[in-house]
């Protein structure tokens, strides 16, 4: 699985450092580090992660519900 | 009330069980003040979002205090404790935030609540288990309320059994973030008093147990409140006091609501409640959604701009009261494709649900994941779960809104 | 008549992507989600699928990404030719082909350029082969460094404050390593941010025990007598012992291959319109040749319509996806190219936040919090208005002044914010460097008002 977080978009809200610890990790108030290439059981995690971003500002690949797919488009 | 304005039939409680209709009324004018003194209340998506964001509104309560409209936790009302950080700007807002963080989340505890998925599971199940052979059970007396507060005693480490005790402080507090209770919505004086009361109460009830946590620490966030030193300092007493005083109470309505409407929507949707039956991991976009489509916290009421602002060519004077008014934007067309549909597969949900900005839902994480595991276990184990009267009766706030009981008939449990 | 020549283009064209970094892969994907249905090829000299690069000076240095697993998710499916790990070498505009480093030629009806930028090495030459002298760009760059930190250097030494460095810095001091950082000007971060915000960061850096110069340049990296890098020295006369070296001098733009083609690329970059179209070097603008990325410059109507070359990650999806559009539309469905210029960095536990163009402000207000305590927002006013804003740990606040510089807000600002405190009352001059003396990696460079324009010559710098 392959992700990258939009950081121009990003709050520091810490939502997927919440839910998906071994991906996601505050560094600092606001800062975000994530691996990119976080293992397969981590999957789910991710998915949970992604969408409950604030700013929807995770993209992934693999993830397949629609729900919490992907964050490419903004509306704005 | 033929003539009532749009803000006080929003607050009305016949209107209770639907507003929205009443939110798509006030999205024509969207930036909208109806009597001299009164709110501007902000109902599309784009301003309430941008709103949220600006360094010119105020949650400070003192401000509030000056523009006409003390509520709770204003200078005449403490209860004796200062304002929590819900009620403070920058720098305080801030530094209080941080402080509470660092028994909470991350980067100091980022598994203390996914930590907790275990033990949140066992209290749904024994809850569940709990319905016993009835085939009717009344949701949120029997679920939606005691699980939640489990949860944010044991979170805290406020001992369980005390719960009756301190839900007759918790009850009035409530019904105080009401605006119809707050001045000129009438029975002002007694709803300020006995808020005032309630929060001292709960204050001095709390006090004993944060000083035994000063004493001899335990592995809950009232320890960690209380004995935090990192770089901002510590809490005084007070704002442990204050702090603890609102996680308590934010920690038990507001997903009281989330599961209850979680579950009435649910009960609407057939097809989606069989899916999520099949397919627990749905919970995670239906719980989005419903944050989107029927948020707990439903208007924001406690804002005011430091300075003359301008929304949508409006000019708001300097010291006026704003509510934002989340659900409203949350259905806005302008943001969101047929907004009145619930649901779970949209592929944009960015819901106001949890507000936005430096005020946004402290507790957010814990939410959800109660909501999430709430519902799947519900979906899971209700055999033909059905709606016994729909709508359901409601509770009488406007700002935190949730139905009052929500009677459930089923064939058994699974 | 277009009409059809566009529908024939998008059914069965043959479009050419050079750059196979985000920009390349972005625009693909774009081009494939509006439609395109005909032959797509992207060509890329790293023999990698494309891969993120932020990481690369942060979280691959600590380990909690490996440099080489940063490959970008995709969003969609984008059935492309991948031509990796063979640069392109020529392009012949009237011919429509790309020449590439093996000899072959592919043809285009439409190209984008998205070469995008290499690391500045280090001028003497043989310096730059000694053994721990790096730079940062690619992934073999960031796992050759981070396989000497992980190996424990007694210092390393970076050369150059800009973001880049300071994020090296700041990595090293959260191993625990030593680490000396030379910066030409007074403070980190002066070209992105000015010195008044330099010196904060300045402060961050130095308290976290980085052995900040500053006012000195690198005079000659010293090699020992197997070939590995043993000390600096330094313009005023000190020698550093030093056994990693990190040169971070900001970046060249890859535009050499286009030498001779006739387009307008040079050293500032490949000029382009608006609409992400590049200009020929007669300044005329060709309609088959598009641009987008780190390489590009483009005029921006909230700056002036001067020519912008950023070095931004949102820039380069952004303008990526506007280019794809256009190169498969006409006309009144093209769009013009205008993102607000926006960045990151993250050190010392510090989150950097940035909406515009900084360096076109000459003042700077703090608006809200403060320097002393590194908090803050800070806004940036160019002849009366707000050109631009930055944040230290108060990113929630920046789309609030996103707003006030899309809609050309005044500046000084008067009216009253949270957090206001007696310091922001009042602009003081933001402190950038003269800008005829550019320093280390900027990245947003104002580069004139026409394509042919480069009123700011660059010169190599020579430490």
């Amino acid at each position: 699985m392959r992700l990258v977080v939009d950081l121009n978009k990003c709050q520091g809200y810490a939502q997927c450092a919440f839910l998906a610890p071994d991906v996601f990790a505050m560094h600092g108030e606001e800062s975000l580090l994530y691996d990119p290439r976080p293992e397969e059981e981590q999957r789910e995690r991710v998915a949970r992660a992604v969408a409950a971003c604030p700013v929807r500002a995770i993209t992934a690949d693999g993830l397949d519900r629609a729900g919490a797919s992907q964050g490419a488009s903004d509306a704005r | 009330m033929p003539h009532a304005s749009l803000a006080r039939r929003i607050t009305d409680f016949g209107n209770r069980a639907n507003p929205y209709p009443l939110y798509a009324e006030l999205r024509r004018t969207p930036v909208l003040h109806e009597e001299e003194d009164g709110p501007y209340l902000i109902s599309s998506y784009y301003d309430i979002e941008a709103l949220l964001h600006d360094p010119r509104i105020s949650s400070d309560a003192t401000n509030l205090a000056a523009a006409g409209a003390d509520g709770p936790g204003g200078p005449e009302e403490t209860g004796g404790l200062p304002p929590s950080f819900l009620r403070l700007d920058p720098p305080e807002h801030d530094r209080l935030r941080r402080i509470a963080n660092t028994g909470f989340g991350p980067p100091h505890r980022p598994r203390r609540i996914e930590g907790m998925r275990g033990a949140m599971r066992e209290i749904v199940t024994e809850l569940i288990d709990g319905f016993g052979d009835a085939r009717r059970v009344d949701l949120v007396d029997q679920f939606a309320y005691p699980f939640p507060v489990t949860v944010i005693c044991r979170l805290l480490g406020v001992p369980r059994e005390d719960e009756p005790t301190f839900r007759t402080w918790v009850d009035p507090l409530v019904a105080s973030l009401d605006p119809e209770k707050r001045p000129g919505g009438g029975q002002e004086a007694e709803y300020r008093q006995s808020a005032q009361e309630a929060r001292m109460r709960l204050g001095m009830y709390l006090s004993g147990l944060v000083e035994e946590r000063a004493r001899e620490p335990r592995d809950d966030l009232l320890s960690d409140l209380v004995n935090s030193r990192g770089p901002d300092g510590a809490m005084t007493m007070m704002e442990v006091l204050s702090t603890s005083v609102l996680l308590l109470i934010a920690g038990h309505e507001t997903t009281v609501n989330l599961i209850t409407n979680g579950m009435l929507t649910l009960l609407r949707h057939p097809e989606v409640l069989g899916r999520l039956r099949a397919d627990p991991g749905l919970s995670v976009p239906v719980v989005e959604e419903l944050l989107r489509y029927e948020p707990p916290v439903q208007l924001v009421p406690q804002r005011t701009c430091i300075t003359d602002i301008e929304v949508r060519g409006v000019t708001i004077p300097k010291g006026s009261r704003i509510w934002l008014m989340l659900a409203a934007g949350n259905r806005d067309p302008e943001r969101f494709e047929d907004p009145d549909r619930f649901d779970p597969d949209r592929r944009d949900i960015r819901h106001l649900g949890f507000g936005s900005g430096i005020h946004s839902c402290f507790g957010a994480p814990l939410a959800r994941l109660e909501t999430q595991i709430a519902l799947s276990e519900l979906a899971r184990r209700l055999e033909n779960p059905r709606l016994v009267e729909d709508p359901p009766p409601y509770r009488e706030n406007a700002v935190l809104r949730g139905p009052r009981h929500l009677d459930v008939a089923f064939d058994g449990l699974r | 008549m277009p009409a059809d020549h566009i529908e024939r283009l998008r059914r069965e064209g043959r479009i050419v992507i050079v750059g196979a970094s985000l920009a390349g892969l972005r625009a693909a994907e774009t081009l494939r989600a509006e439609g395109f249905a005909g032959d797509l090829t992207l060509i890329g000299d790293e023999p990698h699928e494309p891969y993120d690069r932020p990481p690369l000076s942060k979280s691959a240095l600590l380990g909690v990404a490996s440099p080489l697993r940063t490959q970008l998710p995709r969003r969609r499916e984008i059935d492309a030719k991948w031509r990796l790990g063979v640069a392109a070498t020529g392009l012949d505009l009237a011919a429509k082909r790309v020449r590439l480093a093996d000899g072959d030629e592919v043809e285009y009806d439409r190209l984008l350029i998205a070469t995008g930028v290499r690391a500045r090495p280090w001028f003497k030459e043989e310096e730059a082969r000694l053994d721990g002298v790096c730079v940062l760009r690619t992934r073999e760059d960031a796992a050759d460094l981070a396989r000497r930190l992980r190996a424990g250097p007694r210092r390393v030494f970076v050369i150059g404050a800009g973001f880049a460095g300071s994020e090296v810095a700041s990595a090293c001091r959260e191993m625990g390593l030593p680490v000396s950082m030379a910066e030409r000007a007074g403070a980190p971060l002066v070209g992105a941010l000015g010195g008044v915000v330099g010196s904060v960061a300045a402060d961050l850096a130095t308290e976290h025990g980085v052995d900040l110069r500053t006012h000195v340049t690198v005079t000659a990296l010293e090699g020992d007598t197997v070939g590995r890098v043993r000390a600096v020295h330094l313009s005023d006369e000190s020698v550093v012992e030093a056994d990693v070296v990190v040169v971070s001098l900001g970046s060249l733009r890859n535009t050499e291959w286009l030498t001779g083609s006739g387009l307008g690329a040079g050293p500032r970059g490949v000029a382009c319109d608006a609409g992400c179209r590049a200009f020929d070097f007669r300044g005329i603008v060709t309609d088959d040749v598009f641009v987008a990325g780190d390489v590009a410059r483009s005029p921006h109507a909230l700056f002036g319509y001067q020519f912008l070359s950023l070095e931004h990650w949102g820039n380069a999806v952004a303008q990526a996806e506007t280019a794809a559009h256009n190169m498969i539309c006409d006309g009144a469905d093209r769009r013009p190219h205008l993102w607000m210029p926006a960045f990151w960095s993250s050190m010392f536990g510090v989150n950097i936040k940035s909406v515009g163009v900084p360096p076109m402000g000459e003042q700077l207000m703090i608006t809200q919090g403060s320097l002393a305590e590194r908090r803050f927002v800070g806004v940036y006013g160019h002849q009366g208005r707000i050109v631009a804003a930055v944040t230290f740990d108060n990113a929630r606040w920046l789309e609030f002044y996103q707003r006030q510089i899309e809609r050309g807000a005044p500046f000084p600002v008067e009216f009253p914010t949270l957090d206001r405190r007696p310091e922001g009352r009042q602009p003081v001059p933001a402190g950038f460097p003269d800008p005829s003396l550019p320093t280390h990696g900027p990245m947003v460079t104002l580069s004139g008002y026409s394509p042919a324009d480069q009123q700011l010559v660059f010169h190599p710098s020579r430490h």
